[in-house]
């Protein structure tokens, strides 16, 4: 990989990092309901799949944490899921992929 | 002693007196494991039933006598709540994990739609012992589909969809132990949720993969699934679904249906002496359940986040919004008494169910309840479909 490229990386990542300090508390926790009330329509309330796949811890192993981020903000065209770019920045999308990877719900 | 004691005050705040089950109802706290019963007449709540699991996207059935509500639950379970006792009478997890039910016409069988494993099974009503069990095989039959739509028919009819085969199933339960499959095929891509009408002639799937909707006259199944509304959209672009719509309750007034777009924020209405799209009226967001109040004069809608806080009522004379509410964040569903004077909403992130007039649009009670989804009145033991 060039040094450039890693550069580019680790200021996006290091822009993530940043930006998640910052989602104020009562945005975590608007997040967190959305979490379970909206994306649960359609994966369950306890992420163990629905119309949608489980989204449990074990499900999404091996899937790295940038490629769940962008499904959320991308959708998955050809399926059901919707991109959530109108709803979420990228930041939070970042700080649900943790919690859904965390089983911290 | 003690339990004896708490047991008998139980039982004389529900039933120490006779009365009937008419004006009662049930709405599902989602996650709570829970629901609540409650009346119409007064509009207040009666007790409370724990313990019934994943209550996301529950709904109810009730037993001929509505005195039990069938409730479906999203881990695959399936409870049996006896609404004059406010008690659970019968439990069974049938599947890991599932979507739906409907009761038979005669009130002897309930059949649950399940995810996963994708299927039906069919359950005595009395007891919840398993009837029937008859996987959604579609392929070279070695997958198994998801099943979405189920509703029971006129003729001891069972009719659902098949989501990921584009297919739509009628079982004949006349003779319990050898259930009558006809199954259509190629009715279009990923059915998302069915309908049937009042009468149970039509039942109608939307159809999330593609345009237009598919059609079967139970009637005249020979002529098997008809393509409704082929051209609708096309050419849009259609916009992100976050929720996915609902099509039951068939808002029909006179030769009219109002059913939701998927993708446009619109509802579209439909001719049903032509099954042609009639007219479409723009509304405020993505449109998740569009009732019919009982007489049919006008329909309330409500819609996906993140205009889930809003509810609009159109004419169906006019076709025209004549009033908008807003009741608060997260208006899941609706329900009306079964003469219309009155509507249930809840309203999930609020925490609340209120009671509408009607007729003046005001608000006449709000109920506390944790997390409130569906609400269902017991008005539906008597309607076909429900």
């Amino acid at each position: 990989m060039k040094p450039s490229i890693l550069f580019a990386l680790s200021l996006m990542l290091s822009a993530v990092v940043n930006a998640e300090e910052t989602i104020p508390t009562d945005r975590q926790q608007e997040l967190r309901n959305l979490l379970i009330q909206d994306c649960g329509s359609c994966h369950g309330l306890t992420m163990k799949g629905g119309l949608g796949p489980a989204l449990l811890p074990a499900n999404l192993k091996g899937k790295p944490a940038d490629f769940i981020t962008m499904t959320i903000l991308e959708g998955r065209p050809g399926t059901a899921m919707p991109g959530w770019r109108p709803l979420l920045s990228e930041s939070e999308a970042r700080w649900l992929t943790d919690l859904l990877l965390e089983e911290k719900l | 002693m003690k339990i004896f004691f708490f047991a008998w005050l139980a039982l004389l705040s529900l039933n120490s007196f006779a009365r009937g089950t008419g004006d009662l109802g049930v709405l599902i706290e989602r996650a709570n494991s829970s629901v609540q019963i409650i009346e119409t007449t007064g509009n207040t709540s009666l007790g409370r039933v724990s313990g019934l699991g994943d209550l996301s996207h529950a709904s109810i059935v009730y037993s001929r006598d509505q005195r039990f509500a069938y409730v479906f639950g999203r881990d695959g379970g399936l409870s049996k709540v006896d609404i004059l006792d406010a008690k659970l009478v019968a439990r069974t997890l049938q599947s890991g994990n599932s979507i739906g039910g409907a009761i038979s016409q005669d009130g002897s069988l309930v059949a649950v739609s399940n995810y996963k494993p994708g299927g039906v099974k069919i359950f005595d009503a009395d007891t919840l012992e398993l009837v029937a069990n008859i996987p959604a095989t579609y392929g070279d039959n070695a997958q198994l589909s998801k099943v979405i739509g189920l509703v029971d028919a006129p003729g001891s009819l069972f009719v659902y969809a098949l989501w990921d085969a584009g297919e739509i199933w009628v079982v004949d339960m006349s003779k319990p132990k050898s259930p009558d499959i006809k199954k259509f095929k190629n009715i279009g891509i990923n059915p998302y949720d069915a309908l049937i009408t009042g009468d149970g002639r039509y039942y109608i799937a939307g159809l999330f993969g593609e345009d237009g909707m598919a059609l079967l006259d139970l009637w005249n199944l020979d002529k098997g699934v008809q393509r409704i509304l082929p051209g609708y959209g096309k050419g849009e672009q259609p916009l992100p679904v976050y929720k996915m719509p609902h099509l039951e309750g068939w808002a029909v007034a006179g030769n009219y249906a109002f059913v939701p777009a998927v993708g446009h924020h619109e509802v579209i209405v439909i001719d049903m002496t032509s099954w042609r799209m009639s007219a479409r009226i723009k509304v405020h967001g993505q449109p998740i359940f569009v009732m019919a109040r009982p007489d049919g004069r006008h329909v309330w809608v409500n819609f996906a986040i993140p205009n889930n806080d809003t509810i609009q009522i159109i004419d169906t004379q006019q076709l025209a919004i004549i009033k908008q509410l807003r009741p608060g964040k997260g208006v899941l569903h609706m329900e009306f008494e079964p003469r219309g004077e009155e509507v249930w909403l809840s309203v999930r992130d609020e925490d609340r169910v209120e009671v509408y007039d009607t007729k003046s649009f005001e608000r006449k009670a709000a109920i506390d309840a944790k997390k409130p989804s569906g609400i269902f009145f017991t008005a539906r033991a008597h309607r076909i479909g429900l």
